[in-house]
């Protein structure tokens, strides 16, 4: 566990959630906990729908104060470089999907690589239609480092059909997952599985994910 | 890995719209249905379609009236604001008897209105939101795997009867992932004697148009017109029934209103409340017919919208008033609560 954590990706693969998860994980844990929402390109479902529930367990959430208003501004909020100076904090950034969401990281770059003690990893979700196998989620992966110039450290596995993930969708991406590992080079450093789930699945590595509450 | 994919809704019309046949998009962004464009943006390049970014909303419906008079499947996609702007084209469509694709991702309104969901475009989509005498298909999806199936759907309902077709779906719609299993591939589009495509020299050139200067011929065909309409209303009218067969209220909903309604109808009913909902799938041709069946069984009605109350004025018509309506109702980008719908049932008189 990093200091400072990123979670990049595929547009819908899984990041706000997976960072909101590993926020509370973060702080269970005892450390003093920040949360970053860095994802200028989503209008809907962000890390603030989480605020209440993250303020609660005393984890500081660094976002807009317009995020999920009708204010549609792609702008970054200038708090968020308190968390480069404030040491004795854990920080996790919650960046936009694919390359135009993870620009907002190019300005970070120079902050995070000072930092040495950060891991930025890849979130891979193949159920998703433009990210089926190892190939094409290393494309993504590509064009994301490029556009937020820090390199990847782990692949983090969240194959995922929503509500209706089974578990063979999820023993059935392991393959994949490991390819997209050889391939680029990266170690596969989790399996994000939703928490009901996630005893009945047999790999290394396990994390399991709360997902947020719809009434719909 | 499995058939099913886990997709925006957004995203789930662009690529069902690819796999009907539609080679030509034009849009031009706005939220949140900008996932569809930026879709077809990624996409149409690869597979040798056409995506295009037309300089406004305008230009970009001119450009699918274009392409429809050839006879190819064509759309364009906007959310409230942007639609407005396409109106005028769209009754030229109309006019015209072109088939084509438009697709609502509602928000907010009105004027610039917000970002967030809502379905307050129920009276520009059902009602001919352009000038003159025209209807065109209006379906509203609520799932993601509706997006898809319904965008199938809407092609080949426009097709078929030489009319626009619109999908009216929301924000929420539009941004929510669900799994989906993606439409084959087809494109039962019909024979189109009518598109302009050149003749050849071997046969008598075709002309699309919507000016008539007789009178009496445009006259004629108006009245031709509502002769296909009827048609389409007694053949097309698609809606879901649930719980229904007991029911002594009855729930009106569509799109993602009517999800929340059915969270509700399923707590009434724990709570011994006999309540049903129905939801219209085409909102043009509206469910007349069974609203005005329910209307002998039930002993009211709840219209549950994002809107101010729109769709409460088809139940009514629907019912003849027969029964009591009531609206239940968030607006400008909020969305109602299964409670607050239960407490909408219980006013209604079903609170035992």
């Amino acid at each position: 566990m990093r200091r400072i954590t990123l979670f990049c990706g595929h547009y819908g693969s899984g990041k706000t959630n997976i960072a909101v998860n590993y926020a509370f994980y973060i702080r269970s844990k005892g450390f003093k906990t920040a949360i970053v929402d860095l994802d200028i390109v989503n209008p809907y479902f962000r890390t603030k729908d989480s605020e209440k529930e993250l303020e609660k367990c005393g984890i500081r959430v660094i976002s807009l104060p317009f995020a999920n208003s009708n204010v549609d501004l792609p702008s970054i909020p200038s708090e968020s470089y308190s968390v480069f100076s404030n040491k004795d904090e854990y920080a996790v950034f919650d960046i936009g999907g694919d390359d135009s969401g993870a620009y907002v990281l190019g300005q970070f770059e120079p902050y995070i690589k000072a930092e040495k003690d950060f891991d930025n990893f890849y979130v891979a979700n193949f159920s998703r239609p433009l990210t089926r196998n190892a190939e094409e989620a290393l494309g993504v992966m590509r064009e994301i480092e490029l556009a937020g110039k820090v390199p990847f450290t782990g692949i983090i596995n969240n194959t995922n059909l929503g509500e209706e993930t089974e578990i063979n969708d999820i023993l059935l991406s392991n393959g994949e997952a490991l390819r997209l590992s050889k391939i680029s080079n990266l170690p596969l450093v989790m399996t994000t599985v939703r928490e009901d789930l996630a005893k009945d699945v047999k790999a290394e590595n396990i994390f399991p994910l709360k997902l947020q509450k719809k009434y719909w | 890995m499995s058939e099913k994919v886990l997709m925006k809704g957004n995203e789930a019309i662009a690529e069902a719209a690819i796999r009907a046949g539609c080679m030509h998009y034009f849009g031009y962004p706005i939220t949140p249905q900008t996932e569809l464009a930026a879709y077809m943006a990624k996409k149409m390049p690869k597979i040798g379609g056409v995506f295009l970014q037309a300089e406004s909303e305008l230009a970009a419906i001119n450009m699918v009236y274009g392409v429809a008079a050839t006879g190819k499947r064509v759309m364009t996609s906007s959310s409230s604001p942007g639609v407005s702007l396409k109106q005028e084209g769209i009754s030229y469509i109309a006019g015209s008897d072109l088939p084509a694709l438009i697709v609502n991702v509602q928000r907010g309104g009105p004027g610039l209105g917000g970002i967030q969901p809502s379905q307050a475009y129920y009276f520009q989509a059902t009602k001919g939101g352009g000038h003159g005498d025209y209807h065109i298909i209006v379906l509203a999806p609520n799932s993601v795997q509706e997006m898809a199936d319904l965008t199938a759907l809407s092609f080949d309902l426009a097709d078929k009867y030489r009319m626009p077709s619109m999908l009216l779906a929301d924000g929420t719609l539009g941004q929510m992932m669900e799994p989906v299993i993606l439409p084959e591939k087809s494109n039962n589009s019909v024979e189109k004697p009518w598109a302009v495509t050149g003749t050849e020299g071997k046969r008598k050139h075709n002309i699309v148009n919507s000016l008539y200067l007789k009178p009496d011929i445009l006259e004629k065909v108006n009245f031709e017109r509502y002769e296909r309409y009827k048609e389409v209303e007694k053949n097309e009218v698609r809606y879901e029934s649930f719980m229904m067969d007991d029911a002594e209220f009855c729930v009106v909903a569509f799109g993602i209103a009517a999800r929340i309604s059915k969270n509700a109808v399923i707590a009434a009913r724990k709570e011994g409340i006999k309540v049903g909902l129905i939801r219209p799938i085409t909102l043009w041709p509206f469910p007349k017919k069974p609203l005005a069946d329910a209307a002998d069984q039930v002993k009211g009605f709840v219209s549950v919208e994002l809107s101010m109350g729109q769709m409460i004025e088809d139940i009514n018509l629907a019912i003849s008033c027969k029964k009591p309506v009531i609206l239940c109702n968030r607006a400008g980008g909020m969305i109602p609560s299964p409670e607050q719908v239960l407490e909408s049932i219980k006013a209604l008189g079903g609170n035992k």
